[in-house]
């Protein structure tokens, strides 16, 4: 009934391009690659090694620079954003989760969670409580006070996925959030997190390996060469064509 | 700017204190240059003081040589006449003969004698210092002295007490009873404690070879000269040296640089405190720098969220700040602690203005040393330091 050019995303990607020039020639790790993502959406950035998925993610994190396009982040275009900008966007608009090394080791568990509403400056008593309870949700009540060295790497990946919550940012990035757990574990952090992503209305975009995690989204973008190859738009195709396809 | 400050400090301080074993050893080894180099400051002062303490407190501006003594006041040899001479130059308010001698005083309780510098003053004139107790000298002979403070302390003597000097005369040892009238605040002369005799009375009695013995002529080494304006130093000194014959002349700043020893030794230990502080620059410069290297994921993840590099920068600073200070402190009460059980006769001298000195240097050398890490911090590109970029 709409036209869909009017609709607004949460964010949106218009013909992007990340080069690299290298001895061997121009690489082209993203290649025209233009999507759309809105409010409440919990998307899989999915492909084989080297087709560009982590390159993608550190676009649209504010880490990197596109060679062209746009990408447009509650109608801001990042790409033309310079440091100071970026900066900003990724404090207030953006929350992030990475592989390894996530949290600030001196740091706890509710401090790290805390440290993105210091950053903004508001960190209030609201604040404090909706950290604790955002902890308490992802099954961490009794981990609070503990410091990253003393919690196992899930627990320290529910702690970054709170921290990258608990700002109300517009969107969400995980880079392989269940890399180092275990499935069971995996299913779970995955779980809450789509959960939480979908009731408080955020974009959510996660990389992985793990295709079987891809249950818990909404939608699946492959990626090969650079290149967005194919979208899984709906439940059914995801469980059918893409998870039972390759078991 | 406010959320700047307050995250840094935040930060910097949560990150000191769960580590705190790790930075109070770097405050250990910054309070340990600092005991040193305030140390070395205090022997500065300590030995500077004690060769110039006399001279730097005289109430005079000029002292007149002997021509070619190179401003050495042991080496210079000058008569009355040359007094006389000087005096009748323009803007000298007062002269006096200044004579500078060894002798040794026999302590009554004590077998060992005590060294001191017998001087030899003009009553009444430029060079006699002003007591603290008793009373100044009166006559040229009267055979009565003022010791300073140190002797007074070193020898147990007391006001009116009768003071013995041993002295040595062409080939005899001679000893000679004064009577002290008045005690004076420190006047140490070449490292030595002090005993002020009436010139005449210091010509009679001061050690002599054989030949001095039989002259009769008494010499003195240098002419003290006080100014009637303090100001005109240049051309008084000009005056002097153009109408006294065979003399030369030089400020008291002269005079002190020129005292055997003086400025090569202030120049070592001052070369000695900057290698100090050097090394200081150098330690925390390189454990910061280390640390650096060790946090690049961890600055990397508080960039890649938001942190700006202001954030990053002041956090870094504020951290060296607070290992410096906290250092430092430390190194200054031990520093404190440790004077408390020197004995007086140990040269070190804690002067409030060069303690100050070498203490903003010391708070100067953290930051200056952190500088380049803090450099290093500000330069992580939160993408590479995340991995994320092959
Ligand atoms: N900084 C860079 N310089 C040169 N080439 C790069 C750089 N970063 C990525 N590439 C290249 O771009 C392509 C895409 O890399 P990217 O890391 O995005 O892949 P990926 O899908 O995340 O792979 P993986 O699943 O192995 O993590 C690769 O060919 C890679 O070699
Ligand atoms: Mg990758």
């Amino acid at each position: 009934m709409n036209n869909s050019e009017q609709k607004t995303y949460a964010l949106e990607t218009k013909t992007v391009i990340k080069t690299y020039q290298s001895d061997s020639g121009t690489i082209h790790a993203v290649d025209d690659v233009s999507i759309q993502i809105s409010s409440g959406e919990f998307v899989a950035l999915v492909g084989p090694s080297g087709s560009g998925k982590t390159t993608m993610l550190s676009m649209l994190a504010a880490l990197l620079q596109p060679t062209s396009g746009k990408i447009l982040l509650d109608g801001q275009d990042l790409a033309t954003m310079d440091d100071r900008q970026r900066v900003t966007m990724r404090r207030e608009k953006i929350g992030f989760t990475f592989q390894a090394n996530n949290l600030v080791p001196y740091l706890s568990a509710v401090e790290n969670v805390e440290l993105m509403l210091r950053l903004n400056d508001k960190l209030d008593k609201t604040g404090k409580l909706r950290a604790r309870e955002l902890l308490a949700r992802l099954g961490l009540a009794e981990r609070m006070n503990n410091l990253p060295g003393q919690m196992s790497g899930g627990q320290q990946q529910r702690v970054a996925i709170a921290r990258a919550l608990i700002h109300n940012p517009s969107l969400v990035l995980a880079d392989e959030p269940t890399a180092s757990l275990d499935t069971e574990r995996a299913y779970q952090v995955v779980q809450t997190f789509a959960g939480l992503i979908h009731e408080q209305n955020r974009a959510g975009i996660m990389v992985t390996h793990d295709l079987r995690m891809c249950e818990f989204v909404d939608r699946v973008l492959l990626m090969q060469d650079g290149k967005l190859v194919r979208t899984y738009d709906n439940h059914d195709e995801i469980m059918n064509e893409l998870i039972s396809a390759r078991h | 700017m406010r959320t700047i400050f307050s995250v840094s400090n935040y930060l910097a301080i949560k990150e000191v204190w769960r580590n705190r074993g790790r930075f109070l050893l770097v405050s250990m080894v910054i309070a340990l240059i600092t005991l040193l180099v305030l140390f070395i400051a205090a022997l500065g002062e300590g030995l500077g003081n004690g060769n110039r303490e006399y001279i730097s407190k005289l109430n005079g501006e000029l002292i007149v040589y002997q021509a070619k003594s190179d401003f050495l006041i042991a080496a210079s040899r000058l008569d009355n006449n040359r007094l006389a001479a000087v005096r009748r130059v323009d803007g000298v308010a007062d002269a006096g003969l200044f004579g500078t001698a060894s002798a040794n005083l026999i302590l009554p309780t004590d077998s060992e004698t005590l060294k001191v510098a017998l001087l030899g003053i003009e009553p009444g004139h430029v060079g006699e210092p002003k007591v603290v107790q008793g009373q100044q000298l009166s006559t040229d002979l009267a055979e009565e002295v003022i010791i300073d403070r140190n002797t007074a302390i070193r020898s147990n003597l007391a006001l009116g007490d009768e003071l013995v000097i041993r002295v040595t005369q062409g080939i005899k040892d001679e000893f000679f009873k004064l009577r002290i009238i008045g005690i004076t605040d420190g006047q140490q002369y070449s490292l030595q404690p002090s005993v002020f005799v009436p010139f005449y009375t210091w010509d009679r009695i001061r050690p002599k070879s054989e030949a001095e013995v039989n002259s009769s002529n008494p010499v003195a080494n240098v002419i003290l000269v006080k100014l009637s304006d303090p100001a005109q130093v240049e051309s008084v000194k000009l005056g002097i040296t153009n109408q006294v014959n065979n003399v030369e002349v030089a400020s008291l700043k002269q005079a002190i640089q020129a005292l055997p020893g003086y400025s090569a030794q202030q120049s070592t230990l001052n070369t000695q405190g900057g290698f100090t502080l050097f090394i200081g620059i150098l330690v925390i410069g390189g454990f910061f720098q280390i640390q650096i290297l060790q946090k690049v994921a961890q600055i990397g993840v508080l960039k890649a969220i938001g942190a700006g590099n202001p954030t990053v920068a002041v956090a870094s600073i504020f951290q060296i700040i607070v290992v410096t200070v906290i250092g430092v402190a430390i190194g200054g009460l031990l520093t404190f602690l440790f004077s408390l059980t020197f004995p007086p006769t140990v040269p070190i001298v804690f002067n409030g203005t060069t303690s100050a000195i070498a203490l903003i240097a010391l708070l100067l050398i953290g930051p200056l040393g952190g500088l380049i890490s803090i450099r290093y911090a500000v330069r992580i590109e939160p993408l590479k330091a995340l991995g994320l970029s092959s």
